[in-house]
């Protein structure tokens, strides 16, 4: 390097005189983030500027009123059937979100602690219910929880109930079944990379210092893959809540969730400025609950000590 | 602990740690061969040998995080078969210390001591007690993040240390510091096994520090124990060739044995001619040759017309100066390979010029003889 320079002192010094700019970091890595970034700012940015306008505005039947309003706001805050479905999806999506955290923990610790030469075939058949669309996973669920579905004619075979019930499908709970059953995997890698990163001396040290298996886990290997719990809980969370295709397809009319409505604002019921309000209403209350959840996550990670 | 600390060390010849004919394989590969130790009672400790020898598969078979294949292991008298390691009496220091990253330099050392439920003044006390033993007092509500390698190591050993142990357990524990920090600690350590008067175990690969804290070293080479002795005695009186090599700098002259008795040795060599040494305890005869050692440091330079009863005469053929002490390479008539000799350069002996005739003295006593 140095004898390069020094056969040619002159051309590089020009090269560093005349674009000083390019040599620096922040603006090469500015450089490399760009296309991604402008992307983002066209297709996510800007619609979401959008949103958050409509919801001060007014439907007047067919134009829309420019002038600044907060009733939109008043609305989805005030009545009760937009205060229950929001209350129903933030229910739906934390119930989801710790359920599927909790099945998928002991999947992750088993292929990080005991999955030996096999790890990456473990995570590969993992990932085969994604060789099928959602669609179809989703459909799978109906024909598993229906009227005359597999559940009822396995229960009916075995004797424990003479009809088939009808509590199965057509509710929250189907719901909350399919949704923690898609959203497996993206529970399972997370958790799988933290539990990875655990160094395996610190369990052994834990052990050496008196610690069975149970508390081992509970003081050392929990509280250092907490990182990997919550963006799990994060990563499931916050797209359940917003979900309309799973509430549509198994959830009937006790189902619905917040995101059929504002779908329906933006499309039957025609009233953009009310399914705006109430998209920026369920993006915030989002992000508070999962800021929330960050906390109460971290604030057990203390305890365990 | 205190008490412990104020009296005098605890000096027995009760066995601590009995190991009874252990082996460790993995499929047809045996990672301990054997292997026959007992271990003192407040004793320092020291398995010595290159990487992969089996002195750390010893060393984990101790603490319960292996189980021998075959053989048994008993601490204090009770046999360790089916005790898991933690309710062993023993505690380990980790070679990377393994400080749990998501606790302060106090949790850290009162982690063990939880589970005790100990009175919470009781507990403080300890951890104190603990941090003050190993200088950290002070440092007790930093975050393991921002200790410095001698800090984690400091950290590590108070947390074992804590739980008063009988068998305190080091891997390779200074390894991961730099040569300044080593040395300074491996005092430390010897002055605190000596306060403490816990048997300490050590595993190293470092034959300098083995030397230097040990009061007795177990030499181990590919999963069998060389020797077991003190170690001026490892130092001095190497079993075999393996051994002397591994634990500094030796030369070896092929010799014939001439006579065999009960306590020593009648050798013929080339260059230092008929010489009578002590047998070895574990000498076993393989035919009529053997090998003579002599430590470089024990050969010295003869300056002008000063004589000895015992010299040997030859040529510098190298010269290479490390401070305060000069490496001679010299060439001894009928000897195969040249003397390797360290002086101390008190004399001059780093103006030796190469090609000089010279002649080195040596002490009889400083031959040791050892098994072809």
């Amino acid at each position: 390097m140095t004898v390069a320079a020094e056969g040619s002192p002159p051309l590089r010094i020009a090269g560093a005189r005349r674009n000083p700019l390019l040599q620096s970091e922040a603006v090469q890595g500015f450089a490399l983030i760009s296309p991604t970034f402008v992307y983002a700012l066209i297709l996510l940015v800007l619609p979401i500027l959008v949103v958050i306008a409509h919801s001060f505005w007014t439907q007047n039947y067919l134009t829309i009123d420019h002038t600044f309003t907060l009733e939109n706001y008043r609305i989805a805050l005030t009545e009760p059937i937009y205060r229950d479905l929001l209350w129903r999806s933030l229910y739906i999506s934390l119930t989801v979100s710790l359920l599927t955290v909790a099945l998928a923990y002991p999947i992750a610790y088993f292929i990080s602690f005991h999955g030996g030469r096999h790890k990456s075939l473990w995570l590969f058949l993992i990932t085969i219910p994604f060789w099928t669309s959602y669609l179809l996973r989703v459909m799978s669920w109906k024909v598993i929880l229906g009227y005359n579905g597999v559940l009822n004619s396995g229960l009916m075979g075995l004797g424990i109930i003479s009809e088939p019930s009808d509590a199965l499908l057509y509710n929250s709970t189907a719901v909350i079944i399919t949704l923690t059953h898609a959203w497996a995997t993206f529970a399972i890698l997370p958790i799988f990379v933290s539990l990875e990163k655990v160094d395996r001396t610190l369990v052994e040290a834990a052990t050496d210092l008196g610690d069975g298996p149970l508390r081992s886990f509970l003081r050392v290997t929990l509280p250092l893959s907490a990182p990997g719990v919550i963006s799990a809980a994060l990563i499931v969370m916050i797209p359940t809540v917003g979900d309309y295709v799973t509430p549509k397809l198994v959830g009937g009319k006790d189902g619905v969730m917040i995101a059929n409505t504002i779908q329906a604002q933006f499309g039957k019921a025609s009233n953009w400025p009310l399914g705006a309000a109430l998209s920026v209403t369920t993006m915030i209350i989002v992000s508070l609950m999962a800021g929330a959840t960050v906390l109460v996550i971290r604030a057990l990670q203390r305890l365990a000590r | 602990m205190l008490e412990r600390v104020q009296s005098e060390r605890i000096q027995s010849d009760r066995t601590m740690i009995d190991i009874r004919d252990v082996t460790r394989s993995y499929g047809s590969f045996k990672a301990l061969d054997n292997a026959s130790l007992a271990i003192r009672e407040g004793e320092f400790f020291s398995l010595l040998g290159p990487s992969g020898c089996g002195k750390t598969t010893l060393l984990r078979m101790i603490a319960g995080f292996d189980t021998p294949t075959s053989g048994l292991i008993a601490v204090d008298g009770q046999p360790m078969d089916g005790i898991p390691a933690n309710r062993r009496p023993t505690n380990m220091v980790f070679q990377s210390y393994a400080i749990f990253p998501h606790l302060n330099v106090e949790q850290n050392v009162a982690y063990g001591l939880k589970r005790l439920k100990l009175a919470a003044g009781e507990e403080k006390r300890r951890v104190e007690e603990a941090l003050a033993q190993v200088s950290l007092t002070g440092l007790g509500k930093r975050r393991a993040t921002e200790l410095s390698g001698g800090q984690r190591q400091r950290v590590a050993l108070a947390r074992a240390l804590v739980m008063r142990p009988k068998v305190l357990l080091l891997d390779e524990p200074l390894s991961a510091l730099d040569k300044k920090l080593r040395g300074q600690m491996q005092v430390e350590l010897r002055r605190l096994q000596q306060a403490v008067g816990i048997t300490f175990v050590l595993v190293t690969h470092d034959q300098y520090e083995a030397l230097a804290m040990s009061d007795r070293i177990a030499v181990m080479f590919g999963g069998r124990i060389a020797q077991v002795a003190s170690p001026k005695e490892i130092y001095q009186r190497p079993v075999n060739r393996q051994v002397a090599d591994f634990l500094g700098g030796m030369n070896f002259v092929k010799a014939e044995i001439v006579e065999e008795n009960g306590a020593s040795l009648l050798l013929d060599t080339l260059g230092f001619g008929r010489v009578r040494t002590d047998k070895p305890k574990a000498f076993v005869r393989n035919g009529g040759a053997a090998t003579l050692g002599i430590r470089p440091e024990r050969l010295r330079v003869l300056w002008d017309n000063a004589s000895a009863k015992f010299e040997v005469a030859g040529k510098v053929v190298e010269r290479h100066y490390f401070g305060e002490i000069t490496h001679l390479i010299v060439e001894i008539p009928g000897l195969e390979k040249p003397l390797s000799v360290t002086e101390t350069n008190d004399f001059g002996a780093d103006d030796i010029p190469v090609g000089a005739p010279i002649r080195l003295a040596y002490d009889p006593e400083a031959l040791v003889a050892m098994a072809d």
